[in-house]
């Protein structure tokens, strides 16, 4: 589709001004759509949290307090931005772009359909990978720019956190490739084809809650939210960020959070594949269902258990943390790799063939 | 000039301003940050160089994992500038001729000369198919698997090395070690006993008139 639009614009401009445009456009495609979404996630968490809560949760700005998010959106957006005393100012307004920007460009090679995709890159993988590996500056740079205690303790923190969970992460995501064969997020998804029993999650059980555990730890949220810790360090690395600054930190965490659910969805749970492919009569039953719907549907219930654990769990202890990262999930991953390694020699199950 | 060349020129510009920068500036966190900022120019070149996986890597390895603990310790470090600075004007002299003669000897290696495209002859154009991790690990794990096995029993030692350096077991007692083990198995009825006894029961305090009685 954007090839045809490129071909059009490139008939009466430059080559490259066409590129360039072609470029932008996919971009506000996809992250728009995303934006709305982490808006209106941010009314399901209050209101499902509120729920299990027994409280009403927003219920005051328009029908259902659906409207919730646009005033917040709105309150942040003209609220001052206060610059600590003796903050580094470039760093400072830096940080909160450095956090958002990789959490919005790894959706580049995210696949919402079959070739529904920005860049079909081989390399799909390892991409969403280091890009992902980039959002630590985010909090390591407004944490040391704050000039504050507590937003340093919270950057320090988060970014051991971070960086000993994106082994296990990584781990994860190389079982992956080793069972599909590819890096590509398209070729994973197919290689899951005809039905749920050959979605990689039977296979790769174990793999599929260190890396949703290890997408917990990446993303700040409970029970690995020490980085924002508040009743030790009140609100971690942005203590000090005010107005729309905030508001960037939090559209990132939840851009990361579906994110997170996107990536489980495609490498565990089939994709965009519907469920009951093969069972004869719920195939038909469910046929009409777009593949962007059951998708949207995976990753809405993995969103929901994000705000489950939430709404359930107490914070880590610090040294509990560290340890469940470094002497439980890395050495399972690892075991887990020769586990796949054995399954492939042994051509085992319906997925190594 | 077309697109591609654009990108290229834009990243190879970031990545030789953001190398000066890193140099020339004073506070360290910052020419850390200049430096991760060339990293990631610097993988922008080669993934335009069709080696993605090595772009990649070099992003997840140095700028996600190494760099983060380089600026963790410069960060915490309190440096104090103007006592490093102190001999600067000392050994300026020794510094230029070192500097000279490592920019003399870069440039016979690297000077146009030994580059261009009558050297190297034209890059090859891969298909769009073609998938730079399969050929870097085939190469890797069948012509030069012996020298990649060697590579990462030299890293596993580094590890090993490293930890049995910073580990620090003191005898207990003199500080207490956590079991996490017994921790994670702990039973509420370790931690809490219920204990049967007679309700409490306060004499009402008697009324003064009472008492005066």
């Amino acid at each position: 589709m954007f090839d045809a639009l490129q071909a059009f614009l490139s008939t009466f401009l430059f080559e490259w001004l066409a590129i360039l445009i072609t470029l932008v456009i996919q971009t506000v495609v996809v992250v728009l759509p995303i934006m709305l979404v982490v808006a209106w996630l941010t009314y399901a968490e209050r209101k499902v949290i509120g729920f299990m809560q027994v409280r009403m949760g927003p219920n005051r700005v328009g029908p259902l307090g659906l409207l919730q998010p646009i005033a917040d959106a709105l309150k942040l957006m003209t609220k001052e931005v206060i610059f600590p005393d003796q903050a580094n100012k470039y760093l400072f307004i830096i940080a909160p772009i450095l956090a958002l920007a990789p959490a919005v460009a790894a959706w580049a090679v995210i696949p919402f359909a079959d070739g529904m995709v920005v860049a079909d890159v081989n390399a799909g993988l390892l991409y969403i990978l280091a890009v992902t590996s980039i959002i630590v500056y985010g909090t390591i740079v407004a944490g040391w720019a704050s000039n504050s205690k507590y937003a340093f303790l919270g950057a320090l923190r988060g970014s051991a956190q971070k960086i000993s969970y994106e082994i296990a992460m990584g781990f994860a995501l190389v079982t992956v490739l080793m069972i599909a064969g590819s890096m590509n997020l398209t070729d994973i998804v197919n290689g899951q084809q005809g039905g749920m029993l050959n979605w990689y999650l039977l296979p790769l059980l174990p793999m599929f809650f260190v890396y949703f555990i290890s997408g917990l730890a990446e993303t700040n949220r409970t029970p690995f939210d020490v980085i924002e810790g508040e009743a030790e360090i009140v609100a971690g690395f942005h203590v000090d960020y005010s107005g729309m600054t905030f508001g960037v930190f939090m559209l990132a965490e939840y851009a990361m959070m579906i994110l997170i659910s996107f990536m489980t969805a495609i490498m565990f749970l089939g994709g965009w594949l519907s469920p009951f492919e093969g069972i004869p009569f719920l195939e038909t039953m469910f046929s009409w269902v777009p593949q962007l719907g059951w998708l949207a549907f995976k990753v809405s219930l993995l969103l929901f258990i994000f705000l489950w654990l939430r709404a359930t769990f107490p914070r880590y202890r610090y040294d509990q943390l560290m340890r469940l990262g470094w002497k439980v999930l890395i050495p399972l991953t690892i075991l887990w790799v020769f586990v796949v390694g054995a399954m492939k020699y042994f051509s085992f199950g319906p997925w190594f063939n | 000039m077309t697109f591609e060349l654009f990108i290229f020129y834009f990243l190879a510009g970031v990545a030789c301003i953001s190398g000066v920068m890193m140099i020339t500036i004073k506070d360290p966190v910052k020419a850390a940050l200049w430096l991760v900022l060339a990293f990631i120019a610097t993988a922008g070149v080669w993934i335009t160089a069709q080696a993605e996986f090595l772009g990649l890597v070099l992003i997840l390895v140095y700028v996600g994992a190494v760099m983060v603990l380089f600026l963790f310790v410069v960060m915490m470090l309190d440096i104090n500038l103007s006592i490093i600075k102190e001999g600067f004007t000392q050994y300026l002299p020794i510094g230029t001729m070192v500097v000279l003669s490592i920019a003399a000897m870069m440039y016979m290696v690297l000077g146009p000369e030994n580059f261009g495209l009558e050297v190297t002859g034209a890059p090859v154009m891969h298909p769009a198919d073609y998938s730079n991790t399969k050929a870097i690990g085939l190469q890797l794990y069948t012509v030069h698997a012996y020298a990649f096995i060697l590579a990462a029993v030299l890293l596993l030692l580094g590890i090993v090395a490293a930890i049995a350096l910073s580990l620090r077991r003191r005898p207990t007692g003199e500080v207490l070690y956590q079991d996490i083990d017994k921790q994670v198995k702990t039973q509420a009825s370790d931690r809490f006993k219920m204990v049967k006894m007679k309700s409490e029961f306060e004499e009402p305090i008697k009324p003064k008139e009472e008492e005066d009685k």
